[in-house]
């Protein structure tokens, strides 16, 4: 995938060291061992991990399932979007 | 009608109702991610360059299926759709498409390869997302939520089914590690 990974604000170090993540959202129609499949899939996740995971999205609201380079976590937001998993990126 | 597994086969049984429904929600979802009008520079269409500006979806149900990828930054959320927006759209219309191939022509059996089995998965998903966002559902709805004369107690019903169908459709695979 080509994706858009220009900093906005290259003006300190710190920012630009600062890692991304992936963060999946609670959704009311997704369920529970859909989420926990898909995760398994995309990430490679144990089945104790995804499901971990999943209860988190569920009861914290959001939990953040990858970390890396802004190009990786455009890549990671895309796929989980074609599952149809609610996701976003930011840096953390 | 569930899915099933025999012998390593995952496989349902559709009579003629259901074999409607699938194939008229599978055909919805099909045109509801069809290529957005966009106004393309021929130049840049001609080398495979995306669209210059792929403005988010109005509507609510398509703001679902295809969503931001930044909460707080419209920029780079337009950025990253521009880049995406046409390769999510093309998933999706190929489990659509799949799934119609799969549906047979008449009420009976239809068993399913195991990517036809994610096609379906995400078939199933998207058109509850659909039927979701336009019921407004959370967590704690219900059937007994809507009176039975109301056509949103029909959709639920729907919605409902298609749940009971992709959960049982998820007990007969195991995830396929990437």
């Amino acid at each position: 995938m080509t994706a858009p990974a220009e900093l906005d604000s290259p003006d300190t170090d710190s920012l630009v060291d600062r890692p991304w993540v992936t963060i999946v959202w609670n959704d009311p129609v997704n369920l529970m061992s859909y989420v926990t499949h898909v995760l398994i899939e995309l990430f490679g996740f144990t089945k104790d991990k995804a499901t971990q995971l999943m209860l988190q999205v569920h009861q914290e609201g959001r939990a953040v399932v990858s970390n890396g380079t802004r190009e990786q976590m455009e890549a990671d937001v895309a796929r989980c979007h074609a599952k149809g998993l609610w996701a976003t990126l930011q840096q953390d | 009608m569930r899915f099933t597994r025999h012998r390593g086969a995952i496989r349902a049984d559709l009579d003629d109702v259901e074999l409607q429904v699938l194939r008229q929600l599978a055909g919805e979802l099909l045109a509801l991610v069809d290529e957005p009008e966009v106004s393309e520079d021929p130049l840049a269409a001609l080398v495979g360059m995306p669209p210059g500006e792929v403005p988010a979806p109005e509507d609510d149900i398509l703001r679902r299926l295809l969503p931001d990828a930044y909460r707080d930054d419209a920029d780079a959320a337009g950025e990253f759709r521009r880049f995406t927006d046409a390769d999510l759209r093309t998933s999706k219309r190929a489990n659509a498409l799949a799934v119609l191939q799969t549906l047979p022509d008449v009420p009976g059996r239809m068993t399913l390869s195991r990517d036809d089995v994610d096609a379906w998965l995400g078939l199933l998903n998207d058109v509850r997302l659909a039927l979701g966002t336009a019921l407004g559902v959370t967590e704690e709805s219900d059937l007994d939520d809507y009176e039975q004369d109301d056509p949103a107690y029909q959709t639920f019903s729907i919605y409902g089914w298609l749940g009971y169908l992709q959960e049982s459709l998820l007990s007969c695979v195991e995830p396929r590690l990437p």
